[in-house]
């Protein structure tokens, strides 16, 4: 998955989870949780968004390396 | 025979708009169906009746705010009766509008059998002489009367209002369901296979319809924000507006938006200016009487959560993400579960008297990110098994920001939970819901240092708070819920 492609889907699975916030307000390198003000279960379906869109089993130890937009793109784009 | 009424949906709710009828005079409903939509100032809610019958006349037009108690439409009894599907009984809709409504409701509502001509075919045209702000009737276009019910074949409220919204036939389908009946997966299979233009039905209001008429606007093309994805009229207006502000701004996104997601993206400034407003209102109001009425005491304690921690970690390691668990689900359930030990936490206060509940319906504070807050409930909390919560609780919660709840999760929580930690707070004191006589709240799960066993160690914590209503219970029997709270949380296979 290229940086592109990774940015495109984390962006349309946040639109899903929280249809109100605004994405182009939050910095790359903001925590997701604060910027958007997510629950833990919105954090939640962010984590299933991306695995249901990739695949990817995304263990809890690893919810850390989310945490930002920055963090989520690595994380994608390191994964395959 | 019987009477359905506007009810009552949380305390801090006066009257409501009756948005939608998802039945018509001759449609059988059972107990459950959900049967019209019902704006308050907070939401949209989808209002379940709870008799079953035939209904034998709408009494509350689409568009009108009436009190909570009015009757909204009058049901016979179970079974069929050739006498109230007869074309002649199917519109009985009152003609009055909303002043003449008695706000005590023990004679039904004044309604004059205003004399129509056209009253047996087209409801539409029935009521084209209404104040036309009164008179937004079903918002489908053609309802197409014969084929909701076709020949022989049943299909309840809420397959009828699915396919209404997702625009299929349901007389074109075959149903999998018990008895060939058409089930929801029916529905929505069908929808996918008919995305084709020609298969969308645009529900709208007559006044969007009008307005959409004189600019030369096509419906299908404007994202709808009324209930069910249907156009009202601010959507129409907002796309005049940018017609003419920026030629081509957006029409073309419109389509797709229209038939599949029941919230529109953007609500105009102004809708959500208004709603926030009255919500606004609607919360001071009853949090303002909360703090008039009820003498509040507040206890507070902070508990070990490493085992419940270490549990849910390993419970989410052996599951797919899809069904992995939150701690809140834990808090939830071990406060619906120590309800058992402390029942005078669960209930209501009336009269100055304390009515505690059999059953447990715990209500969940849901915060939405454009302001306010609503805490519909999860109806036997103490009952479901930690995935039936989660799920219960995912559900809810995306139902409560999108703004369609319920009626019967709107007007019967026993206790509440407010979970303000995610947002990082340490501890919440909360507001009593009338007529509730206690709140929890809990704070951040955070790592703390913990004196156990003369040995100082770091583990996760959380703090605990009660806000309990002391007509109802002293501190000390508050202090034992707490405790109880606490106690079931150190051993999370006393959750499942």
């Amino acid at each position: 998955m290229t940086t592109d492609e990774a940015r495109d889907l984390i962006r349309s699975v946040l639109r899903e989870v929280a249809p109100e916030a605004d994405l182009d307000e939050v910095g790359v390198e903001e925590t997701l949780q604060e910027a958007l003000d997510l629950d833990s279960i919105d954090f939640l379906n962010l984590v299933v968004g991306l695995h249901e869109a990739t695949g990817l089993e995304i263990p809890e130890r690893d919810y850390a390396q989310l945490a930002t937009l920055d963090g989520c793109v690595t994380y994608l784009t390191r994964a395959q | 025979m019987g009477d359905f009424r506007m009810p009552s949906l949380g305390a801090d709710m006066d009257a409501g708009t009756v948005s939608e009828w998802l039945v018509k005079p001759g449609d059988e409903v059972h107990r459950g169906d959900i049967v019209a939509v019902v704006e308050t100032e907070k939401s949209t809610i989808e209002v379940e009746i709870f008799e079953s019958g035939v209904v034998d006349e709408i009494l509350v037009e689409v568009g009108q705010h009436v009190p909570v108690g009015t009757v909204l439409a009058r049901l016979i009894g179970t079974g069929p009766s050739a006498a109230h599907t007869a074309p002649g009984a199917s519109v009985a809709v009152a003609h009055e509008a909303a002043p003449n409504v008695p706000s005590v409701i023990e004679e039904g509502p004044i309604r004059r059998p205003v004399p129509t001509v056209a009253a047996t075919e087209a409801p539409a045209e029935a009521v084209g002489p209404v104040v036309p702000a009164m008179s937004e009737t079903r918002s489908a276009p053609s309802p197409a009367p014969a084929g909701a019910t076709g020949p022989g074949r049943v299909f309840s409220p809420v397959i009828r209002h699915l396919a209404e919204r997702l625009g299929v036939e349901l007389t074109s389908l075959d149903g999998s369901g018990p008895g060939g009946m058409v089930t929801r997966a029916d529905v929505e299979k069908a929808a996918k296979r008919t995305t084709g233009p020609s298969a969308r039905r645009v529900r709208s209001s007559p006044l969007a319809r009008r307005l959409a008429a004189e600019h030369g606007i096509d419906l299908s093309a404007v994202p709808g924000t009324g209930p069910g994805g249907s156009v009202v009229e601010h959507d129409v207006q907002l796309v005049v507006s940018l017609a003419t502000s920026e030629p081509a701004a957006r029409p073309a996104t419109g389509t797709e938006s229209v038939t599949k997601v029941p919230v529109a993206e953007e609500p105009t400034a102004a809708v959500v200016e208004g709603r926030q407003a009255a919500m606004r209102k609607a919360i001071g109001a009853l949090m303002a009487r909360s703090k008039r009425e009820i003498p509040h005491y507040y206890l507070s304690t902070t508990i070990d959560l490493s085992s419940a921690s270490a549990w849910l970690e390993r419970a989410n390691l052996e599951r797919p993400v899809s069904k992995r668990l939150v701690a809140p689900v834990l808090l939830l359930k071990a406060t619906a579960l120590a309800v058992a030990r402390v029942p005078e936490m669960n209930g209501f206060m009336v009269n100055d008297e304390s009515m505690p509940s059999e059953v447990v319906h715990v209500g969940v504070a849901v915060s939405l990110r454009t302001g306010g807050v609503i805490a519909p409930a999860i109806h036997n909390a103490d009952k479901l098994s930690l995935d039936e919560l989660m799920r219960a609780l995912k559900n809810l919660v995306g139902r409560a920001r999108k703004g369609v709840l319920r009626s019967s999760e709107m007007s019967d929580p026993t206790i509440t939970v407010t979970n303000l930690g995610d947002l990082g707070v340490e501890a919440v004191f909360g507001v009593i819901y009338p007529p509730q006589v206690a709140l929890v709240g809990f704070g951040r799960i955070a790592q703390r240092p913990w004196a156990s066993d003369g040995m100082l160690g770091v583990r996760p914590c959380v703090t605990a708070t009660l806000s309990a209503d002391h007509r109802a219970s002293d501190g000390h029997r508050g202090g034992l819920f707490l405790g109880e709270i606490d106690r079931l949380l150190q051993d999370p296979e006393n959750l499942r």
